[in-house]
């Protein structure tokens, strides 16, 4: 009992911060910090000798980008990425949505993307390559490939999840059917099919770096492969998890955009 | 027994008034079931009429036929005479559910009707607002709707509803989502509403109290198939307190009267 009536004063001061106030900001930093501990230590001991310790791995990336090499090998990585991940997003959102909206197109379309969402899509990889050379067409297609049938099922099943409810409110209102697409069907469907984007540009990430793990080494892929050769386990690293950073602010950002774009009711929430 | 009841008219079809919507020979099948048989009624204009019944009678089937909403699989509906082939402007329809769109605000849902139909942004909030005030809500416009209560919602449904003008509102169980105190203030505006709006309401309920407070007729539907059995017209005095006309006898045995006709329907 008499510790649970402890009076405020004899609480320690930090303690008390802690509780009273929201820090997720504070949380988030405090599990990276855990995760960098954790990769230090087990580097410092350590368990491989392929390990790098966080440190060490840190340094690696302010050389790389202070020599441009880094820069340099994302400005070759981005541009098949950009222009998958665009592809990928126009056509797969306007697949799917059709696919929602016609029978036809969900007949016609459905069996493909089902299977090619269950599918190792990456053992297409050395097919693309067989069929359209090693340059920028089979990076593209890596990425679309990988990021599509995320998308145009996410899209598809949320245009068949829209409240039926709102539909009959827009149609007995006589809205037009093209009004009933882009004024209840899409802002209904809109966080599934920001849902499956998001999934859809990870998806992308894999491919651009199997791509150029297995096609060419270029750009990001080869500046792991060639680190990895020469033995330069820090560069690799570091390599490694930049790209993984950057996929996953990338996949943030578009979560902030869609919630300022769609959903202005959820922007106190997230 | 009904002829000891002071004054319940049991009319099949009443011709006084000018009928603002007519129903003809109406049949909904759902596959091999038969929802509703062969209803016919009218509709007087400026009345507030109900669908009351036992739950699977049809009577929302009924209203969404009546909406154009729904295909008739047999029958007409007509409204101001004309054939109904689906939803028009002379209708609004109250949903169950509110069908308030989350990612709007009040007044964005409230002006939505209006938006459909290409009124400017300026004119179709001008009247939003005015709607808005006279459910109650001012204040709440830029307000989302998951920041309301079910009874405030409800009330964005019917400003919504109002907004578009229609002549006919149709409200399916519009105070089913609503808690009690809500609901009675609810009948309350209803009341009012229907004496400064110049419009017929079509209402859906299971409630067997509120149709008898509310309406000026209450149509009452059996079920398996869904047919017209009664149409009852509470004389109910309007003039009193809500507290008097609960408690008055006519009320009382009204109420009492569609109970006995209904309880067969239990099981």
């Amino acid at each position: 009992m008499a510790h649970i009536s402890v009076p405020n004063n004899e609480v320690p001061g930090w303690i008390r911060w802690a509780a009273t106030r929201d820090h997720t900001l504070l949380w988030r930093l405090l599990s990276l910090g855990l995760f960098a501990g954790a990769w230090e230590i087990a580097g410092q001991i350590p368990i491989n000798y392929a390990l790098p310790p966080f440190s060490q791995t840190f340094m690696a990336f302010v050389g790389m980008v202070l020599d441009g090499s880094l820069i340099g090998a994302y400005a070759t990585t981005l541009q098949p990425l950009l222009i998958g991940i665009a592809i990928s997003a126009v056509l797969g959102v306007s697949i799917g949505v059709l696919m929602g909206l016609r029978p036809m197109a969900e007949w016609l379309a459905a069996p493909v993307f089902i299977v090619m969402q269950a599918a190792p899509m990456a053992a297409l990889i050395p097919l693309i390559t067989f069929v359209y050379g090693i340059g920028m067409t089979s990076k593209v297609l890596a990425v679309c490939v990988l990021a599509l049938p995320v998308i145009v099922l996410n899209c598809y099943k949320a245009v068949r999840n829209v409240n039926p409810s709102l539909v009959a409110m827009c149609r007995s209102f006589q809205g037009t059917r093209w009004q009933q697409v882009a004024k209840i069907v899409i802002p209904d469907a809109s966080p599934l099919i920001f849902a499956g984007l998001r999934l859809g540009i990870s998806a992308g990430f894999i491919g651009i770096v199997l791509a150029e793990l297995l096609i060419t080494p270029t750009g990001i892929g080869d500046l792991i492969t060639y680190h990895r050769s020469v033995a330069n386990y820090a560069e690799m690293y570091a390599t490694v998890v930049s790209i993984i950073v950057f996929s996953a602010v990338t996949v943030g950002g578009l979560q902030r955009v869609e919630l300022t774009l769609f959903r202005p009711e959820k922007r106190e929430i997230a | 027994m009904p002829a000891a009841l002071p004054r319940i008219h049991e009319r099949p079809m009443p011709a006084i008034r000018d009928n603002i919507v007519e129903v003809r020979g109406l049949s909904k099948f759902y596959g091999g079931f038969q929802a509703l048989k062969e209803i016919d009624l009218d509709f007087p204009e400026g009345e507030l009429i109900s669908l009351l019944g036992p739950s699977g009678c049809g009577k929302t089937t009924l209203l969404k036929m009546i909406a154009g909403l729904l295909e008739p699989s047999a029958g007409q509906v007509f409204v101001k005479g004309k054939a109904v082939t689906g939803p028009g402007p002379e209708r609004a329809f109250v949903f169950q559910d509110f069908a308030l769109m989350p990612w709007a605000t009040v007044l964005r849902n409230v002006a939505f009707g209006l938006e459909l139909r290409g009124t400017p942004k300026a004119e179709r909030h001008e009247t939003a607002r005015r709607y808005i005030a006279e459910v109650g809500l001012a204040g709440f416009e830029e307000r989302y709707p998951h920041e309301l209560s079910g009874g405030m919602r409800q009330r964005v449904g019917l400003a919504r509803a109002l907004a578009v003008n229609a002549d006919v509102l149709l409200m399916d169980e519009p105070f089913s989502a609503v808690d009690e105190q809500t609901r009675r203030k609810f009948q309350e505006d209803l009341l009012h509403l229907r004496r400064v709006q110049r419009k017929t309401f079509i209402f859906v309920t299971h409630s067997i109290e509120e149709a008898v407070y509310v309406s000026d007729r209450i149509v009452l539907l059996s079920r398996r198939p869904g047919r017209v059995s009664r149409i009852i017209e509470p004389d109910i005095p309007r003039d009193g307190t809500p507290d008097e006309i609960r408690r008055d006898r006519r009320y009382l045995d009204t109420v009492e009267d569609i109970w006995d006709g209904l309880k067969q329907f239990v099981d």
